[in-house]
């Protein structure tokens, strides 16, 4: 665990420099590959950063707007540099109604951008894991195997380095090129879904911090499972509409 | 994927669900599946750790004897600039919610500062708030302070709600953790 980088007296949380330079190199890659997904890289490159820009700034007002006597007292602390004044889901879905609002403008099919996306989600989702394990975040749980890491009183499962070797195996696995040219639009992005969701699933079960629901059941398993069944589904969907599009064709 | 025929991707999306719907069910008998707040250790979800320090005025103070309260422990240094900023903001809180059962202990990290800064400093902004002098830098291994200012939000139960490493913290931020904490959410 090193949570603070303690440089040239300034003390800088590894956590977000982590994610920081992982959606830089994501971003990076995503833009040199667009073009065979269609999408200009330039456009990629406005819809990664506008998305990202709506996400912080809706991030942070969405939270004032839960708790709106602590800003009325405080204004300033609206563009306080606290990340904790911070609310990620709120962020999130506004960033998304941007980016959706940005690729209608720009008339950007979905599958496509999905697609040209994909590897700055996946560098990023192999950079989370890293960020946990410098903070000491989303531990694993108690375990007495030989590689087992000693943290908070315990030797634990090093639950952040399995997912970030599963997050970079899938990386490896999707890297732009690797796609089969005749796989329909979307595929890449929906096996990257499918793959996540798979590896969460799976390792959420090794971890020390789950939110557990009823009869002990971890909350973000079953979340895994419903995105993995959706995953599936769409992979399947999008099998029968490329078949049948053939098949028109050949007609 | 268009390798596989649709029976063939039928048949391993249906194995695939099925193995993990049988892994969460694996997944809930483990144990420690969550943090257990019995164990202390400096992060949230645990036991805060236990100590007893003295203050700049001579007294002392154990942490486990404030159970009940809801707490900030923050860990501070007056060559400190994010400290020295965000301490007034803290004063204003404590003012704010100490009738409600909330308080602030200011461990000064004196093994690494001069305990007449300290004192020099909390006199100048008139500080109300216990400070609390860690000289042998014990409550900073303790917590595995590798930052100042470091910040320990602690429930009325003794579990860390929330740690928050350097600073300022701003008003709004100190503000939504204590209500959180006297409200006891987790």
């Amino acid at each position: 665990m090193f949570p603070y980088l303690n440089l040239f007296g300034a003390a800088i949380a590894v956590s977000p420099l982590v994610i920081l330079v992982a959606i830089w190199l994501g971003a990076a890659l995503a833009e040199r590959t667009s073009d065979r997904h269609g999408i200009p890289s330039e456009t990629l490159y406005n819809l990664i950063f506008i998305a990202l820009l709506a996400f912080i700034l809706g991030g942070r007002l969405s939270y004032a707007a839960q708790y709106p006597s602590a800003f009325i007292a405080d204004p300033v602390s609206l563009v306080s540099r606290n990340l904790g004044l911070f609310d990620p889901v709120g962020g999130a879905a506004i960033g998304l109604v941007a980016a959706a609002i940005y690729g209608q403008r720009k008339q950007l099919a979905l599958w496509p951008t999905l697609d040209a996306l994909t590897p700055a989600l996946a560098v990023l989702l192999t950079a989370i894991p890293l960020a946990n394990l410098a903070s000491g975040e989303a531990f694993g749980a108690p375990s007495s195997l030989p590689w087992a890491i000693e943290l908070w009183g315990q030797s634990r499962h090093p639950v952040q380095i399995y997912e970030a070797l599963a997050a970079g195996l899938i990386l490896w696995w999707l890297w732009p090129g690797r796609a089969k040219s005749q796989d329909p639009a979307g595929t890449n992005f929906l096996l990257f879904v499918a793959a996540n969701a798979f590896s969460r699933l799976f390792f959420e079960g090794l971890r020390g911090s789950s939110a557990l629901t009823v009869l002990n059941l971890r909350a973000a398993q079953l979340a895994a499972w419903v995105i993995l069944a959706a995953a599936l589904y769409g992979l399947l969907y999008l099998r029968r509409k490329s078949k049948t599009a053939l098949r028109t064709r050949s007609i | 994927m268009n390798s596989l025929t649709e029976k063939q991707f039928l048949r391993l999306a249906g194995a695939v669900l099925l193995i993990s719907a049988v892994w969460i069910a694996i997944s809930a008998g483990l144990p420690g599946g969550t943090a257990n707040p019995g164990i202390p250790a400096p992060q949230a979800g645990f036991q805060a750790p236990d100590f007893t320090l003295n203050t700049l005025d001579g007294s002392t103070i154990t942490l486990s004897e404030l159970h009940g309260q809801a707490v900030l422990v923050n860990v501070w240094a007056s060559w400190c600039i994010p400290c020295r900023t965000e301490m007034p903001a803290m004063q204003a809180i404590y003012d704010q919610y100490a009738s409600q059962g909330f308080t602030i202990l200011a461990v000064n990290a004196t093994s690494q500062d001069s305990a007449s800064d300290a004192a020099d400093f909390v006199n100048e902004y008139g500080f109300t708030f216990p400070i609390l002098m860690d000289v042998d830098g014990a409550v900073s291994r303790l917590y595995q302070v590798s930052a100042l200012p470091s910040s320990f939000f602690i429930l009325p139960n003794g579990q860390i709600e929330e740690v928050v490493f350097g600073g300022p913290m701003a008003e709004a931020l100190l503000r939504t953790r204590v209500e959180r904490l006297l409200q006891g959410e987790e």
